[in-house]
């Protein structure tokens, strides 16, 4: 059988186009790579090349005709073996066959595809609760800064994978002084001052976690991340799923993010909205020092990319920390901060600061307030606010980020798709305002949220203000 | 720039980084091409040649709308992966960016895998959810397969870096082009390459244009093997188009990367003749000086006139073995159109572990 060659497409959008030309004439042989003849789209004129070696035997679409439809056949090539003969035989059907398979083509395009399949229904997260702490075990005041330190400090001791690498996080000691002594303890093997070049040691770190070594890259504060938010995304979180599961990258993102104190627009922005609308990442924000410590310990273990959003301004804070040989918390599960029955504030990372003393003060005035620590942006543990909501029937959420495409927004509209009937009010979404952070200490107090705003929030969701 | 110094931040002496002073590196001459012996000859005549019919074979799917997205080319270009891989060992890593076929092909990877995601299909190496631009596989070291113009470079001396915290003494080899030689990331790996004694081969496949800009419209330094100068990083010019010489710099570069001297910079002075993708009609060049490089300095008959030259083999035997090429792509293709789409249920895995 003599073999088709059919009017290519140059690009997916291509349906037909003119064949301009005949460069190889009938009896002429023909090699791979030999150009044989000239096609004409609206954009541009692109040369066809043989693929297969042997003789042009017919040509079937004469030079100069308009509106060839691709995978139409346009000539007969004779390959090793066949002669002219074989030619009448093929060709008394060409044209009608060609223009069945376009057909059959333009209707593989349509969208009611050939698989047949419909959306396929997302899976179901569900995290592990929190491991039990036994009775009677020793709570130890700690501060963020410290239980960050100490939970490198145990991955680092139980896995000689584990590495931190970052600016000033070996000899200075850590910017926020995070990784205190982990040079000393470790060595400047693991434990890697890099240069000022956020987007190359966020990829050197990638490449790493490709070859399966478990790095730990501090950011010196997450605003300078968005110099190497391309190889988060695009290489760390997509990889796995590009390479159809071979191969991903375990590596954890850490460092302080959002508004610190007075450092202005370009040092103060929260990315959990960001980072949490990424497929392939997971997205941690804790607010507690016992949270912080469980969690980057599971992070660090967890085979995906973790973003772990610390703040400044808590590391100092103290809290209590139980006192345990391996205290690991599950990723994606939300913790009730505390119990309520008349409105739920779900909050994260700093943001709770404003929950907790908005609930603080809303018991004075007898509204008794659930807050739930959301802990984890993605995977989201939704279920836990949705439980809450169907017993308070009013929601509030609070962040310091900026208030469109929030990560309240987002729980706002999973609230509403998922239990409307339940709400008695609108949610209230309390942000950041929609302003670049100002220097100003009245302003910069301005642009962020406040417990008078939240306290105002809970009132308004429960017709008491 | 400010950068946030914290209130508990104590201030600190400046020590100095061991390894990352001392005197400028001295750049090893470049190596005289061995001639290869009649085995080498056959096998870089064959992986070349599977490599052009490959593609010529992509091309062809492409064009009847088989294969979809952007597809780049790798034609032109063979000695290059095939000389490199020649020089390799076998726990060596590749790296590379979106014109990556001919790389895969070289490490080993089977072309109907690479064929079967070029179409999207289920048994495609990335189960059809990778595409032309991201393929990967763990066995043949072969780690992407990247999208991004350059950003397989800090990726690529992240394989580096893990070589040496593993103590282990395989080297990462990192492809990329005249194009991505101008991203700033480059540079950064660069730096830390070298800083840290990383051993990584850094090949800039020179092709003359990054996409339509031809080098010296887009490039302030057009000889690439400059380019880590001020890194302390030698550089070599090799031509790409004689797979004798890829190998002789090859085994040079792992050499270097192998006893501890740190990265090594390969210019690979090539040349595509296609397009940069399938819809690319090349209006920027002339087609003589396409059809020059064809038919003066073509890698692959270059080798097939040594080949003959040498009576090493005769028209028969490099015909048998271009049957053989032909039956493996052949196979490819035909696998590629009859491997089933991937299942619904892939939709939602390997997003997460």
């Amino acid at each position: 059988m003599p073999t088709e060659i059919l009017m290519p497409a140059l690009s997916p959008t291509m349906e037909e186009g003119n064949l301009s030309k005949w460069i190889k004439k009938e009896g002429d042989a023909v090699a791979p790579g030999d150009v044989i003849a000239e096609i004409e789209t609206d954009k541009a004129t692109m040369e066809v090349e043989a693929v297969d070696e042997g003789t042009l035997g017919k040509i079937l679409i004469a030079e100069g005709t308009e509106g060839v439809k691709v995978n139409t056949a346009i000539a007969l090539l004779l390959t090793e073996g066949e002669s002219e003969a074989d030619l009448d035989k093929a060709a008394s059907k060409p044209t009608a066959e060609a223009s069945d398979e376009a057909n059959d083509d333009a209707e593989q395009d349509e969208p009611e595809d050939k698989a047949g399949g419909s959306v396929p229904a997302a899976p179901e997260v569900k995290a592990a609760a929190d491991p039990d702490i036994p009775e009677g075990t020793e709570m130890v005041s700690t501060t963020v800064r410290e239980a960050l330190r100490d939970a490198m400090a145990e991955e680092m001791r139980r896995d000689g994978d584990v590495f931190v690498m970052g600016e000033e996080v070996a000899e200075y000691q850590g910017a926020y002084k995070v990784t205190q002594g982990l040079l000393q303890e470790f060595g400047d093997k693991r434990v890697v001052d890099t240069p000022i070049t956020e987007h190359g040691f966020a990829g050197v770190g990638v490449g790493a976690a490709f070859a399966g070594l478990k790095p730990i890259v501090e950011f010196m504060t997450f605003n300078f991340a968005m110099q190497a938010i391309d190889q988060i995304v695009n290489s760390a979180a997509k990889t796995l799923y590009m390479a159809g599961g071979q191969m991903g990258a375990p590596i954890v993102f850490r460092g302080p993010n959002g508004a610190a104190a007075r450092v202005a627009a370009q040092h103060s922005q929260c990315y959990a909205a960001w980072y949490g609308h990424i497929p392939g990442l997971k997205v941690v924000m804790p607010y507690t020092a016992a949270d912080a410590k469980g969690l980057l310990k599971a992070a660090i273990r967890d085979p995906n990319p973790v973003i772990f959003l610390e703040n400044e301004i808590l590391y100092g804070q103290s809290f209590d920390v139980p006192k345990m040989d391996d205290f690991v918390l599950p990723i994606g599960k939300a913790r009730i901060h505390k119990e309520g029955k008349d409105a739920t504030i779900v909050s994260f990372g700093i943001g709770m600061t404003y929950a907790v003393k908005a609930a603080e003060e809303l018991a004075g005035e007898g509204i008794d307030v659930e807050v739930i620590d959301l802990r984890t942006i993605r995977p989201m543990d939704l279920d836990t606010v949705i439980a809450s909501v169907k017993k308070t029937n009013r929601l509030v959420t609070v962040e310091e980020g900026f208030p469109q495409s929030s990560v309240g927004a987002h729980i706002a509209s999973q609230v509403m798709q998922r239990a409307f009937d339940y709400l008695d009010a609108p949610v209230i979404t309390v942000a950041g305002k929609d302003v670049p952070m100002p220097y100003a200490a009245n302003l910069e107090k301005l642009a962020l949220p406040s417990v008078a705003e939240v306290v105002e929030a809970v009132k308004a969701v429960s017709y008491r203000s | 720039m400010a950068r946030a110094a914290s209130k508990t931040s104590a201030a600190r002496s400046r020590s100095t980084k061991k390894g990352a002073a001392g005197a400028a590196v001295q750049a090893p001459k470049p190596p005289k091409p061995e001639d290869f012996d009649k085995e080498q000859e056959l096998h870089a005549y064959r992986e070349m040649l599977l490599i052009r019919r490959f593609e010529e074979k992509a091309g062809q799917l492409y064009g009847m709308g088989l294969i979809g997205g952007f597809c780049h080319l790798y034609i032109g270009q063979e000695a290059v992966v095939v000389g490199m891989q020649m020089s390799m060992n076998d726990g060596d890593q590749v790296i590379t960016g979106y014109r990556d076929h001919g790389h895969m092909l070289a490490t080993g990877m089977e072309a109907r895998g690479v064929m079967a995601e070029l179409t999207g299909r289920r048994n495609g190496y990335s189960k059809g959810k990778g595409g032309s631009m991201h393929m990967f596989s763990k066995e043949k070291k072969f780690y992407g397969g990247h999208g991004i113009v350059g950003a397989q470079v800090p990726l690529g001396t992240g394989l580096a870096f893990a070589n040496r915290y593993r103590g282990d003494d395989s080297v990462s080899i990192t492809y990329f082009g005249d194009g991505a030689a101008n991203q700033g990331q480059v540079y950064e790996s660069f730096n830390m390459a070298s800083l840290w004694k990383l051993p990584v081969v850094y090949i800039i496949e020179n092709n003359r244009y990054a996409m339509g800009t031809a080098v010296a419209r887009s490039s302030a330094e057009t000889d690439f093997s400059h380019r880590g100068l001020s890194f302390k990083i030698p550089g070599i010019q090799v031509d790409g188009m004689d797979v004798r010489a890829v190998k002789a710099a090859g085994d040079l570069a792992v050499d270097w990367c192998r006893s501890g001297k740190g990265p090594i910079i390969l210019e690979m002075q090539t040349y595509r003749y296609r397009g940069h993708s399938m819809s690319d009609p090349a209006k920027y060049r002339s087609k003589d000086e396409v059809q020059k490089m064809r038919s003066e300095h073509d890698p692959i008959e270059q080798v097939k006139q040594r080949l003959v030259a040498n009576k090493w083999a005769d028209e028969d035997e490099l015909k048998a073995i271009d049957k053989e090429v032909r039956e493996i792509v052949g196979d490819s293709a035909e696998f590629a159109q009859t491997d089933p789409e991937p299942d619904v249920s892939e939709l939602y895995t390997d997003i997460l572990l």
